[in-house]
């Protein structure tokens, strides 16, 4: 059939483009006529998340009825245990249609998985554009790091939702009763573990992870304090067997197995909680986010006895180690802009105060610090706080950019391991490194 | 009934065919085409598939690779792989002949009359109803080298405390020592299945002969609830090598990879490093594996037979 142009078909496209454009139109005038966002503008869709259980998700959806309030867009939440959202979100994204337009990841294990297969959707787009992204949200209140791991080869895709800092809990009756000091530097840990470990009375000097996997961030915050990472360059490179790596080890077998508690070889964070709480450990090595518990009288006997302090530097360096969590849009999502505006209510300064104020965790943002509201609602010590915010002066990522980084944490913590049962942390890097090379090559061709 | 009249009136109907009339065949070849299409689809195609993709280096969120039988070389020579093996021998054979030993005791002691046996009997095999995993959680607290009760009940009796899961020597023992309380009311409802059927004949022979308690259940009991033994041995054993939940939720396999079997092993490729290609020759491996052990189990059944 041949169409031809005349002043007759060209009003018809035009009214037909006319009406086929209307609801953008509509939304544009009423975003131009207001001055405001409108966070209205997908009102009636139903949106899926896929949240990690935790004090964070646990949050979002507690705050949920807020969001649909805003936006009159309906979610639907599923929270699932850290290790079996993972698995299940892989399963999912690998299918090509995920259940869910909302994805709650862990960078630290996740990003460089999902940025090489595309599975979340690029949204820097979406955050220069004023109809998608309310000035309110702020992007220059987002720290650098955290726009950093939100990044992946120039392509924001996700947004930094929350950042975990390591940090060195202490029982102050502990170090008080033996006249010890806060340590000013990894080899006074030791020195004070040394002294703080007392066996007879039940008391371990140090307490951390020492099972196979979860073990690796503790290495690494050693590490960091010899002004080294685990990999370097693109491709990556390993750097798992070098003198400092192993000296690194080395302090880490030292802290366990001399002053750690009977046992420790298969201590994941909980144990160590557990411990820690009871009284019955000087000093814990773990993540920000163990404030609360400490501080719940009916679940610790340590309540008020708890010094939060930054790790202590290294032999060459200073840095709290970083792992980070972000929230992103399902790159296989039909309703991208929608899951995109949840994302920004999550991630607002509203609920990143809200984080910080219940100690569910910390926000990549400046703005939480300076917030006199937030800081005078702690529902944790102010030490704690203080801790947080000199740690993030400080933060460093502490497990790399890789796709096989469970592999990696399997691998090396194995050999961490090995190294309290006795093993020699030399022998064990190297043995590892060499385990682990040909996974990390392969993974970078594929 | 009706079966049976309309086989008759069929078989009325074909004798009452003119002589020389060429008989439709029946055509009972379609009935099997919906068995087959499930067999198909349920255990042939995956099974195919599974053998495919372990030729594949295969991680999810990328393309597969054909890598021939690279998967099944690199097995051979892996260390990891090959301890798994080995610990999968390990636990299967402490928490399989514990419990038949155990069971065996219990159903010779819960077969005799006595006060409350009944009572007793449903306190026993109460273990074997509870979950798995919930089970596992409670054992995972009672293992804890400062906080749990194992090492407090230890110190009553003036031993000193053990490192149970979190010690490479003695992490094995330990959650086999969970099967073994799980799994010991299991042999013995099957024993007791089998006492109940043994004749009284030869016990009578015997006291008159003047045998002991231990001759007469070395002599007679044993020989005759053999075949039962062998029977909860080979379930017992089938799913020892299968066991996960316990193993997965008390030690993941640790400390290090000291207590990881076949199956943690196969779960950590498959759903930590998402290595699909590998875990299906894992998988492979380890269908061979049980088939030959289940060849070796039916054979000593045969031979355990009272006919024989």
């Amino acid at each position: 059939m041949k169409t031809t142009m005349n002043r007759r078909n060209l009003l018809k496209g035009a009214a037909a483009a006319g009406v086929l454009a209307s609801p953008m139109l509509n939304t544009k005038t009423l975003f131009a006529q207001s001055g405001a966002f409108n966070w209205k503008r997908f009102q009636g869709q139903a949106i899926e998340v896929s949240l990690i259980r935790s004090p964070r998700g646990d949050l979002l959806k507690r705050h949920q009825a807020e969001f649909e309030a805003l936006t009159g867009i309906k979610v639907g939440v599923e929270d699932i245990p850290e290790q079996q959202q993972r698995q299940k979100i892989v399963i999912e994204f690998n299918s090509g249609r995920p259940s869910f337009d909302v994805v709650h990841l862990s960078y630290h294990v996740q990003k460089r998985q999902f940025a090489k297969a595309r599975w979340t959707a690029e949204v820097g787009g979406y955050l220069n554009d004023a109809q998608l992204t309310p000035a309110e949200w702020d992007r220059a209140d987002v720290t650098q790091r955290g726009l950093d791991y939100a990044t992946d080869d120039g392509k924001i895709n996700s947004l930094p939702w929350s950042v975990d800092y390591w940090m060195l809990y202490y029982n102050k009756e502990l170090f008080q009763a033996k006249g010890v000091a806060y340590p000013k530097s990894i080899d006074e840990i030791v020195a004070a573990a040394a002294r703080l470990h007392d066996p007879a009375n039940g008391v371990a000097g140090f307490v951390a992870r020492g099972l196979r996997n979860a073990n690796v961030p503790v290495w690494t915050q050693i590490l960091l304090g010899y002004n080294q990472e685990t990999t370097t360059g693109n491709p990556p490179r390993l750097l798992t067997d070098t003198d400092d790596a192993i000296a690194a080890a080395r302090v880490y077998q030292t802290l366990l197995r001399n002053s750690g508690p009977q046992g420790v070889a298969g201590f994941n964070w909980n144990e160590s909680q557990s411990l820690f709480a009871q009284g019955r450990a000087a000093m814990w090595l773990d993540g920000v986010g163990f404030a609360p518990p400490l501080e719940n009288r009916e679940r610790s006997r340590i309540v008020g006895k708890v010094g939060y302090g930054i790790f202590p530097a290294g032999p060459k360096a200073h840095h709290a180690a970083m792992f980070g969590d972000g929230i992103a849009v399902a790159g296989a999502s039909q309703k991208k802009e929608a899951a995109y505006l949840y994302c920004l209510w999550a991630t607002n300064k509203q609920n990143s105060n809200r984080l910080l104020q219940t100690g569910s965790g910390v926000p990549f943002r400046r703005s939480t610090f300076n917030d006199q509201a937030t800081l005078s609602a702690l529902t944790v010590p102010k030490d704690w706080a203080d801790c947080v915010r000199g740690s993030g002066e400080i933060a460093r990522a502490a497990l790399p950019v890789i796709g096989p980084v469970t592999e990696f944490r399997d691998v090396f913590g194995t050999a961490l391991t090995n190294t309290i049962g006795g093993a020699d942390p030399a022998a064990e890097m190297r043995r590892a490194t060499a385990e682990f090379r040909p996974v990390l090559e392969r993974s970078e061709q594929g | 009934m009706i079966l049976t009249a309309t086989s008759q009136q069929t078989a009325g109907a074909a004798i009452a065919a003119p002589a020389g009339a060429k008989l439709a065949k029946p055509r009972y070849h379609w009935f099997v085409i919906p068995g087959l299409l499930v067999t198909l689809a349920i255990i042939i195609f995956p099974w195919v598939f599974t053998v495919w993709m372990s030729l594949h280096e295969w991680k999810l969120g990328g393309a597969a690779q054909w890598v021939g039988l690279r998967n099944y070389v690199e097995l051979a020579t892996n260390q990891r792989f090959l301890e798994s093996i080995w610990h999968t021998f390990y636990f299967t054979a402490v928490a399989v002949v514990l419990p038949l030993v155990l069971g065996t005791y219990a159903a010779v002691v819960f077969h005799r009359e006595f006060p409350f046996r009944g009572v007793l009997r449903t306190i026993f095999i109460m273990p074997m109803m509870a979950t798995p995993v919930a089970i596992a959680l409670v054992w995972t607290m009672m293992f804890h080298p400062q906080l749990g009760v194992l090492n407090y009940l230890l110190g009553l009796v003036g031993i000193g405390p053990s490192e149970w899961v979190f010690a490479r020597h003695t992490v094995i023992p330990s959650l086999a020592l969970v099967e073994v309380w799980l799994w010991t009311p299991f042999v013995m409802i099957i024993v007791l299945g089998g006492l109940a059927a043994v004749p009284t004949e030869p016990y009578e022979s015997a006291l008159l002969d003047g045998a002991t308690q231990w001759q007469m259940f070395w002599r007679i009991t044993f020989p005759l609830v053999l075949p039962f033994i062998v029977v909860a041995g080979i379930i017992r054993t089938i799913d020892a090598l299968k066991a996960f939940e316990v193993i997965y939720v008390i030690s993941n396999g640790g400390p290090g990879t000291a207590s990881e079997t076949i199956n943690l092993y196969l779960y950590s490729q498959a759903f930590a490093y998402y290595n699909v290609g590998n875990a299906s020759a894992v998988v492979v491996v380890f269908f061979a594996i049980i088939v030959v052990l289940s060849l070796v189990l039916l054979w000593a059944r045969e031979r355990a037979k009272w006919n024989t």
